[in-house]
């Protein structure tokens, strides 16, 4: 099963972002092969709708879950729709390394 | 007779039960209640850049119900910013559109959906998993 983690950059000791829409990269994280990529946000400085593009991009990814601090309203709405698990995670001193040591155990 | 009230739908609580000043002479202050769906109307608008029509609809309100509950919510956190009052977390008149879980754990929160795991904790894997009360 795949996992978008909102990362601040693009690289596995970068820290988790707390922003879904506007997150700089989207880490998707592969529990199968253990592998990791990461992919640019592009609408990280769009005016409007950073949310909806954004998981847009999550489920044209197919991932089960995400992993962010703040999920906008219209982000939930279509997340939601295509049965994509929201965790929200209230902490932003991790690094997305450390993230997917928790979910290996 | 009391008019009823729509129910608010909003996505999920704020994240603190009290919003308290650091370094003021907060002395007797009083407590400021902020309606869940208060706090939701800032975050809509002033966080998630919405415009009020947008907002009022993801809510299930009208236009002018948002702007009112807006402009509520603006007053009161001007109030306890400048007099430096405690703003404190109140229900309101919220409803949430799901369930949601929180990890005792690592303090994630998440819903289960028909794809999930249904009786870990999505980030740690931690069993002891409770359904949020509010
Ligand atoms: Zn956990």
């Amino acid at each position: 099963m795949k996992t978008v983690i909102t990362s601040t950059g693009n690289e596995i000791n970068s820290k988790f972002d707390l922003r879904f829409g506007r997150t700089s990269y989207f880490c998707v994280y592969d529990d199968e092969t253990g592998n990791t990529e990461f992919i640019l946000n592009d609408n990280k400085e769009a005016q409007g709708g950073a949310g909806t593009k954004g998981a847009e991009k999550v489920i044209e990814l197919g991932v089960t879950k995400v992993v962010s601090g703040h999920f906008g309203p219209k982000a939930k709405e279509l997340l939601d729709k295509f049965k994509i698990q929201l965790v929200t995670m209230p902490d932003d001193t991790k690094t997305i390394a450390e993230i997917i040591e928790m979910m290996k155990k | 007779m009391p008019r009823r009230v729509t129910p608010r739908k909003i996505v999920a609580p704020p994240k603190f039960k009290y919003y308290k000043p650091v370094g003021h002479n907060i002395s007797k202050s009083e407590k400021i209640e902020l309606l869940y769906e208060e706090y939701e109307a800032i975050k809509l608008a002033d966080y998630d850049m919405l415009n009020h029509n947008d907002a009022g609809e993801l809510m299930g309100i009208s236009r002018a119900t948002f702007a009112r509950i807006y402009e509520k919510a603006r007053k009161k956190i001007a109030l306890a910013l400048v007099e430096g009052k405690i703003l404190e977390a109140k229900f309101g008149n919220a409803y949430f559109d799901d369930d949601r879980y929180e990890c005792s754990n690592c303090k994630a929160t998440f819903n289960i959906t028909e794809n999930s795991v249904k009786d870990k904790c999505p980030i740690c894997n931690n069993k002891n998993i409770n359904k949020i009360e509010f």
